[in-house]
Order: C-alpha cells, then sequence, then structure tokens
C-alpha cells in the first residue's frame, strides 16, 4: 500500500511538473491527464472509490477531452510566439511564491482539527465496507446537501448556456 | 457708603457717551453728507463741550464731598471668568476728576479750533468723527476702574491716534507715519498686557481700589515681583508717552493735523503713561529700583530730547520734541515719589502746550495761505521761511510768548511751579538714593535748553525780517476768531493755571492725599526745608532767564536765509537735525533683520517652503505618488492580477501561521 | 492512514499549480494549471474525508462538478477572445486595464 502510495503521488507530481513546463499545450494537457489518472489512483487508496471513478469519467474524460478540442480548434502550434520570452522576473516571481506556498502549506499542514470531529481511524474504511463506495456518498448528498444539489444542478445549466452564447459566432 | 453716592458723580458715564454718541452721529455723517460742516461742527464740538459742562459737575461734587475712597460706578459686568470678574466701570476719583477736566476742557477747545483750521479740508466730517472718538476713549482711560478697562482706553487712543496721524492717507509718508506710530505703541502695550497678567497673577484682582491695599500687603518691598509688573507697566508708558528708546513715533506723528498734535501729542494721550504710573503709585512705591528707572529715564529724555529741538526747523517738530522732553519731567515727577507735582506738570503742560500747538497752527494757516495764493510748493512749517510774523499775526504771537515763558519756567506762570517742584522732589529724593541728584542735575539741564529751544522758535518765527516771500507776505493774516478764541482761552489757562497748585491758594498734593497716602508712607516723603525751597526755586528761575537770554544773544534771526537757499548743517549741527540718526539705527538693528527673517525665513522658509511645499503640494505629490503607485498595479494583464492575488493568499496563511 | 502524505501531496500540487499560472502567458495552459489547484484541493478533501467523515466526499463532487461548468464556460470565453485577438497570449488580454 505505501508502495503503490509513493509510486503513484510521485507521478502525479512529476506529470504535473511537466505539465505546467511544456511549451506545447497539448502536450500540457496530457501530461494534466496523466496527473488526474494518479490522482484517481490515490482516490482509490484514500477509500473515495466513487470519487475516482468521476474524476475519470468527468475530469479525464470530459473536461480534458474539452480542453484538447478547443486547442485544437484554435490551432495552437507551439510556433506560436505568443509564450516566447515575456518579462522574465515573471517566471522567478512565479517560482519564489510557489516556493513560498509550499513551505507554508508544508507548515500549516501541521493543524490539528477540533476533536469533536475527529472520527475513530479506520471508520472510513468500515463505512466503504459496510454500505459500499456509492452509498457512503450519496445518502449525505441527496439527504444533508440535497438543496446545493439542486442549486449546482441550476448552475449546470446556466454554465451550458452561458458557453454556447459565448462561442457563437453571432448570437 | 461713598459720599459721591447719589451726585453728579453717578452720571460720570454720560461724559463717556456723549463724545461716542458724537462719534457715530460724525461717522454717518461723513458716510452719507460729509457737506454738512455746520451740523459736524455742532455735533463736533457740543458733545465735547457738554461733557466739560458735566465733568465740572463732577468736579464739584467731589469737592464737596472729599472722598476717602474712590466712587466705583459700575456699569455692567464684562468679563466673568473663573477667579477674574471684570466689570466695566468707571472710577470717580480727585484724580480722575482732575483729568476728566483737562481733556475734556482743553479737547473741547481744540475742537473749537479745529472747525476753523480743517474747515476746507473734505474730510471734515471724518476728522470729526476721529476726534469724538479720541475724546471718548481717553475719557475711558482716566475714568477706568481697572486696569482692563484702562486698556480699553489705551488702546483706543492708540486706534485713533493711527487713524488721525494719517489722515491724509494718501500721501504714503504721513500714512507710514500713523503705522510707526501704532507699531511702536505695540512693543509698550505688551508690557502693559504681562504687567497685567502679573498683577492678577499675584493679586487676584485687577481692580484699582482693590489692587492697592492688596499690593502693599502682598509684596515685599524691593521684591522682584512687584519690580517686575512696575518695570512692565512702565515700559507701557515708555511706548504711549515717548520716553527713550520708544520715542521716534512722536516727532513722525506730526504728519496729522496741527489740531491733532495739539490733543493727542501733547495734551491728553502721551500724558496717559504718566497718568498711569500716578494710578498705580503703590506698585512704584513698592519697587523702589522700578521708580528711580522711572525717574532716570525721564531724565535722560528730558535731557536727549531737547538737544533735538536745538536744532530742528519745522516748527512742528521743534514742538513735538520738546513734548517728548516735558513728559521726560513729568516722569522725573511721578518716578520721585511726588505723583502731585508730575500731575501738576501734566496740567500745566497740556495747557501751554496745546497752546504752543494751536498756536503754531495758526502760523502754518496763515503761510498755508499765503502759498495757496502764490502757487508756491515752499514748506509751510520751516521756520527759515518764516520770521516777522509778529507784524502778521499778533494775537498768536503774543500768546505764544506767554506759553513760551510759562514751558521755560518764568514766574508766575504756571509752568514755573510745576516744573520747580518736580525738580524739588527730584532734589529732596536724593538724599535716599544719590541717583536722583544726577536725575536733577539732568533736568536743570534740559530747563536750560527749553528755555533757549523755545525763545529760538519765537525769534526765528515772529522777530526778526520776514522771509516768507514778497509775493506771499501780503496775504499772511491773522487767523479767524474759531481760531483765536481758544488760544486766547488756553493763554488764560496758562498764566492762572499754577494757581492750583499754589501755597496758600491750593494744593494738588492735598487734594491727590487719598489715592498717594499709602505709597508716600511706604516710600517716604522726603520734606525740603523751605531755604533750600527757595534756593533752588532761585537757581531754576536763574536757569530759564539765562537760558532765554543766551537764546536772544547767541542767534542771529536775520543771518536766516529762506529754506530753499539756505545752507546745509554740519558737523555736530547735522547730528542733532538729523536726531542722532536715531531711526537709522533702529532701522538697521531692528527693522531690518526682522523685515529679512519675515520675509526669508518665516515667509518663503516656513510658509512658501515648509506649509505650502512640503505640507500642501507635498501632501498632495504623495497623495499622487502613491496614487501613481497604485496604478501601476491596474496593469490590465491578468498574470498581474494573479500575482497579487496569491499573494494576499500567502499573506492569509502567513497570518494563520502566525509569522505576520 | 495515508492523511498526512496526501496533504503534502496536496500541498506540493497546488503549488505547482499556483506556479503554472504565474509563470504561464498561453491562457489555456493557465487554465489547465487551475484545474490541477482544483485537483489538488479535492485530494486534500478526500483526505480528511477519512478523518472528519463522508463530508468531504460529498463536497469533491460539487467541486468537480463546478469545475466543469467552469471550464466549459473559461473555454468558450477563450474563444470568444481568441476571435477577436487572434491570440490566447494574457499580455495581449489587456482591456480589464482600469
Amino acid at each position: 500500500m505505501n508502495l503503490a502510495f509513493w509510486f503513484f503521488s510521485a507521478t502525479a507530481i512529476l506529470a504535473a511538473f511537466l505539465c505546467i513546463t511544456r511549451r506545447s499545450p497539448v502536450a500540457s494537457a496530457l501530461w494534466l491527464i496523466t496527473t488526474l489518472f494518479n490522482v484517481a489512483a490515490l482516490f482509490v487508496l484514500l477509500d473515495a472509490h466513487f470519487l475516482a471513478a468521476v474524476q475519470v469519467l468527468v475530469y479525464a474524460g470530459a473536461i480534458m477531452v474539452l480542453f484538447l478540442f478547443v486547442i485544437m480548434l484554435l490551432n495552437l502550434t507551439e510556433r506560436d510566439p505568443g509564450d516566447r520570452g515575456g518579462w522574465w522576473p515573471n517566471k522567478i516571481i512565479g517560482a519564489a511564491v510557489g516556493i513560498a506556498l509550499v513551505v507554508e502549506l508544508f507548515v500549516l499542514r501541521r493543524a490539528v482539527p477540533p476533536a469533536a470531529l475527529v472520527r475513530p481511524p479506520g471508520s472510513a474504511a468500515r463505512a466503504v465496507a459496510e454500505q459500499g463506495a456509492v452509498r457512503v456518498l450519496s445518502v449525505p448528498l441527496f439527504q444533508a446537501y440535497l438543496v446545493p444539489f439542486e442549486i449546482t444542478s441550476l448552475l449546470l445549466l446556466a454554465a451550458v448556456v452561458g458557453a454556447v452564447v459565448l462561442a457563437k459566432r453571432r448570437i | 457708603m461713598n459720599p459721591l453716592a447719589g451726585t453728579a458723580a453717578d452720571l460720570v458715564g454720560l461724559t463717556v457717551l456723549l463724545p461716542f454718541l458724537g462719534f457715530l452721529v460724525n461717522g454717518a455723517l461723513a458716510f452719507l453728507r460729509p457737506q454738512a460742516k455746520r451740523t459736524v461742527s455742532v455735533v463736533g464740538v457740543g458733545s465735547v463741550a457738554l461733557s466739560f459742562v458735566l465733568g465740572v459737575f463732577v468736579f464739584l461734587a467731589v469737592l464737596g464731598a472729599r472722598p476717602e475712597e474712590p466712587y466705583v460706578r459700575t456699569l455692567w459686568t464684562w468679563m466673568p471668568v473663573g477667579d477674574l470678574r471684570i466689570a466695566a466701570a468707571l472710577q470717580v476719583d480727585q484724580l480722575s476728576v482732575v483729568m476728566l477736566l483737562v481733556v475734556t476742557g482743553v479737547g473741547a477747545l481744540i475742537h473749537l479750533f479745529s472747525v476753523g483750521y480743517m474747515g476746507d479740508d473734505p474730510g471734515y466730517a471724518r476728522y470729526f468723527a476721529y476726534l469724538n472718538l479720541f475724546i471718548a476713549f481717553m475719557l475711558v482711560l482716566v475714568l477706568s476702574a481697572s486696569f482692563p478697562v484702562m486698556f480699553i482706553g489705551w488702546e483706543g487712543v492708540g486706534l485713533c491716534s493711527y487713524l488721525l496721524i494719517g489722515f491724509w492717507y494718501a500721501d504714503v509718508e504721513k500714512a507710514e507715519a500713523g503705522l510707526k506710530a501704532f507699531l511702536v505703541n505695540r512693543i509698550g502695550d505688551t508690557g502693559f498686557m504681562i504687567a497685567m497678567f502679573l498683577i492678577f497673577a499675584q493679586l487676584g484682582t485687577l481692580d484699582f481700589v482693590a489692587a492697592a491695599p492688596a499690593a502693599a500687603q502682598h509684596f515685599a518691598r524691593g521684591s522682584g515681583a512687584v519690580t517686575a509688573i512696575a518695570l512692565l507697566l512702565f515700559l507701557g508708558c515708555v511706548g504711549k508717552s515717548a520716553q527713550i528708546p520708544l520715542y521716534v513715533w512722536l516727532p513722525d506723528a506730526m504728519a496729522g493735523p496741527t489740531p491733532v498734535s495739539a490733543l493727542i501729542h501733547a495734551a491728553t494721550m502721551v500724558t496717559a503713561g504718566v497718568f498711569l504710573v500716578a494710578r498705580a503709585n503703590v506698585f512704584f512705591a513698592l519697587a523702589p529700583v522700578a521708580a528711580a528707572v522711572v525717574a532716570a529715564v525721564g531724565a535722560v529724555t528730558a535731557l536727549f530730547a531737547a538737544t533735538i529741538g536745538l536744532k530742528q526747523w519745522d516748527i512742528k517738530k521743534v514742538l513735538a520734541y520738546s513734548t517728548v522732553s516735558q513728559l521726560g519731567y513729568m516722569f522725573i515727577g511721578v518716578g520721585a515719589g511726588a505723583y502731585a507735582a508730575g500731575m501738576f506738570h501734566l496740567v500745566t503742560h497740556a495747557f501751554f502746550k496745546a497752546l504752543l500747538f494751536l498756536g503754531s497752527g495758526s502760523v502754518i494757516h496763515a503761510m498755508h495761505a499765503a502759498y495757496h495764493h502764490t502757487h508756491s510748493h515752499a514748506d509751510a512749517q520751516d521756520m527759515r521761511n518764516m520770521g516777522g510774523l509778529r507784524a502778521h499775526l499778533p494775537v498768536t504771537a503774543t500768546v505764544m510768548w506767554v506759553a513760551t515763558l510759562a514751558i521755560a519756567g518764568i514766574p508766575p506762570l504756571a509752568g514755573f511751579f510745576s516744573k520747580d517742584e518736580i525738580l524739588l522732589a527730584a532734589f529732596t529724593r536724593g538724599a535716599q538714593d544719590p541717583l536722583y541728584y544726577g536725575v536733577w542735575v539732568l533736568g536743570l539741564a534740559g530747563a536750560l535748553l527749553t528755555a533757549f529751544y523755545m525763545t529760538r522758535l519765537m525769534l526765528y518765527t515772529f522777530h526778526g525780517p520776514n522771509r516768507t516771500g514778497d509775493l506771499e507776505r501780503p496775504h499772511l493774516h491773522e487767523s479767524p476768531a474759531v481760531m483765536t478764541a481758544p488760544l486766547v482761552a488756553l493763554a488764560v489757562l496758562t498764566v492762572l493755571g499754577g494757581a492750583i497748585n499754589l501755597p496758600h491758594v491750593a494744593s494738588l498734593h492735598r487734594w491727590l492725599e487719598p489715592l498717594t497716602a499709602s505709597s508716600a508712607a511706604i516710600a517716604g516723603a522726603p520734606e525740603a526745608s523751605t531755604g533750600l525751597e527757595l534756593g533752588l526755586m532761585a537757581l531754576a528761575v536763574a536757569i530759564a532767564v539765562g537760558g532765554m537770554v543766551l537764546a536772544t544773544r547767541l542767534l542771529h534771526p536775520e543771518a536766516l536765509l529762506p529754506a530753499d537757499r539756505a545752507p546745509a548743517e554740519r558737523g555736530f549741527a547735522k547730528l542733532l537735525l538729523e536726531k542722532y540718526r536715531v531711526d537709522e539705527v533702529y532701522d538697521a538693528l531692528i527693522v531690518r533683520p526682522v523685515v529679512w527673517v519675515s520675509r526669508v525665513v518665516l515667509w518663503k522658509g516656513l510658509d512658501a517652503g515648509l506649509i505650502d511645499g512640503a505640507g500642501v503640494n507635498g501632501s498632495a505629490a504623495l497623495a499622487r505618488g502613491l496614487g501613481w503607485i497604485g496604478s501601476r498595479f491596474q496593469t490590465g494583464q491578468l498574470g498581474t492580477y494573479v500575482v497579487v492575488f496569491v499573494l494576499g493568499v500567502l499573506a492569509v496563511f502567513g497570518t494563520l501561521m502566525g509569522l505576520l | 492512514m495515508f492523511l498526512g502524505r496526501a496533504l503534502a501531496v496536496s500541498a506540493i500540487l497546488f503549488s505547482l499549480g499556483v506556479t503554472g499560472v504565474l509563470m504561464r502567458r498561453n491562457a489555456i495552459i493557465i487554465f489547465m494549471c487551475i484545474e490541477l489547484m482544483l485537483n489538488a484541493v479535492n485530494l486534500a478533501f478526500v483526505a480528511l474525508a477519512q478523518q472528519l467523515g463522508a463530508d468531504g466526499q460529498v463536497f469533491v463532487f460539487f467541486v468537480m462538478t463546478v469545475a466543469a461548468a467552469e471550464a466549459a464556460v473559461g473555454l468558450a470565453i477563450v474563444i470568444a477572445v481568441f476571435r477577436h485577438r487572434e491570440s490566447v497570449n494574457l499580455e495581449n488580454i489587456n482591456l480589464l486595464r482600469g
């Protein structure tokens, strides 16, 4: 288990790094897909089986495909001089901020949640074993979080309409 | 219960109100109908004359009642502030009633004279408005019952002096003379104010009636506090009464109309300083150092001004320096503790100096008329252009000779008695403090010079050949009755005025005794033997006669040339003519540095540079700069915005971590 | 079980995403980095769900949904801008200058 965890997390990080540093948008997209797959694997290891599946289906399968569609629609190649040059301190600033962020997050990682909220260890795995991965997610979703669920559906409607309107040549 | 309650003394406020109403009426007329000269004359002269009549009744009441305590008439409460209660109150006592008579009496005569003198001036109504206002303020000053009320009068007469000196303000020099008078007086006024603060701080009261016994109890004789108070009060006197070093405004004040010079700068306003010392006599009695300073400054001024008067050619300037000198004598008197003597000289000086000034006004009036006929621009006030005017202005010449004899100190005229008593007081005080012997010597020397320069004035103006010019001479004539009548009245007063302090006739000393007794007890009242008295009297007469004879022997009026042809002075004479260049010294030492500091340091440096530049413009520039920095953030580039956003997130994490 | 480590990975992925957003000027690549950031957050939620209950997973569900909607709309905007500006370089899209 540990080995799997290390493997998947290392791959995810490597793929993410490659994603942000490639010149070609297509390469970036593909590396991002790799990252998403690895994160899905991590989900499985963390007892969120359903979410892993959703991640692969929705994120890697739909969203990234959409990205690739748009990249190819706009015909962006690496010969596009747009990304070249630029203000070089930007890179330094970016790197510095990134490192600072990592450091801060590592420090904050030590934060401890209130004791009242903490479940006994292993309860998550047990819940999945008892109810099944889907039920663990769906029961709260359709009971406690019903209203956000409905609102999210409206949000999706709005997004669809908006995307169509924005991308049309002539309204 | 004061014996004056229920008598005419209750109406004393009316004496102030009448001239003030005159001011309001004449002021309104000056704006609305300046050509209503007869109304202005009636209101202007009448208000002061009525005040005088009322003053006579008040005086008779005081004469009959002989109160031991001053009678305070409170009109309303002016400033109740914490522990300090200042009332707008007037005080009727022996001292104030004397001043009341002098101010309104001489004032009324001068108002009458002005009707003739200023008759052709377009600012006639304005003139009388200011003059009435002056009388009102001067009465506030002399009738005041407390230091602050007196200060109101003090400042008010300073204001009127400024307005009247610069009456012909279109002439820049005249306007500047008014400004000079006001500014120099301000220096003195600061001393007065600080003295008032100290008096209140030490005694808790500013009323004259309460302050005198409180001071006698509170201060030890010769202590630093009371000496400081007395010296600061004297600083006010130095400014107002034109003593060294603040006398420089008085000769320049001759730029005003001559009746103004007579009233304000001879008879009344400049004597306010002497009056103040007499009023606050307890303070000076408690501070012998300060009293000695008063006498010494008076003596030095008396001699100094007399020397300058020896060589002046402008007839009014001679009289101006003479006034400064005579004021010095008054201060010798009150400084030596002889308050009655100082006040006596004040009264007699009011008579003969007003007479001298009005007489000179009569002369100048005639000279102006003569030059007007020939359209000449010669100086109507320069004695070198006069001469032999006795034939043309006989009345003026006669009365002016009366005044000259008085000021020189020839018995039995008023000036002799007053000056003699002052010198006697100084001499006898010398037994206590030898400094006063020096004061006496200076006073005697000044008397000699006084006799000399006054005789010089008379010789050059009225005797010898006439230098006015052949074309002008036929137009020289005596002044109209409205001008000569006051002259004669003043001459009568000059002759008889000595009676108010003549032994076996009246005694000003005994009259003022209720007010000066405590000071006499504190400072001691040295007596002189009759032999000494007579001896000093004889010496004074000899000096006076000697001075006049010397003048007639040494001066040759027939050798004079008119002003435009006269040779320039040289040597010591030139120094005297240029009044020892004191004004130039003040200019170089004080005025220029102050102006420089004001212009360069305060204006350019502080105001324009620091406050405007750094403060106002600087903060605007700072705001603009900060705005520019802020605007650099609005690049329109999403990348920039994201960077700033993330930096904000880092900051939030930082606070969570407790780093920030 | 893997809570600490998972959070570390999440932190690293998130920082990589931020760095990418700051450093790149191609709009689409920046978008992808944003997706990366969202994924890192998802990972953190799931990891904490082990300790604090299934609400974490519900939240991930919503995040994914909203991310999908946002990606759609965002890409539509990119297309619209590309039509006007012929470029997806962020430096050319500076009409937000205020």
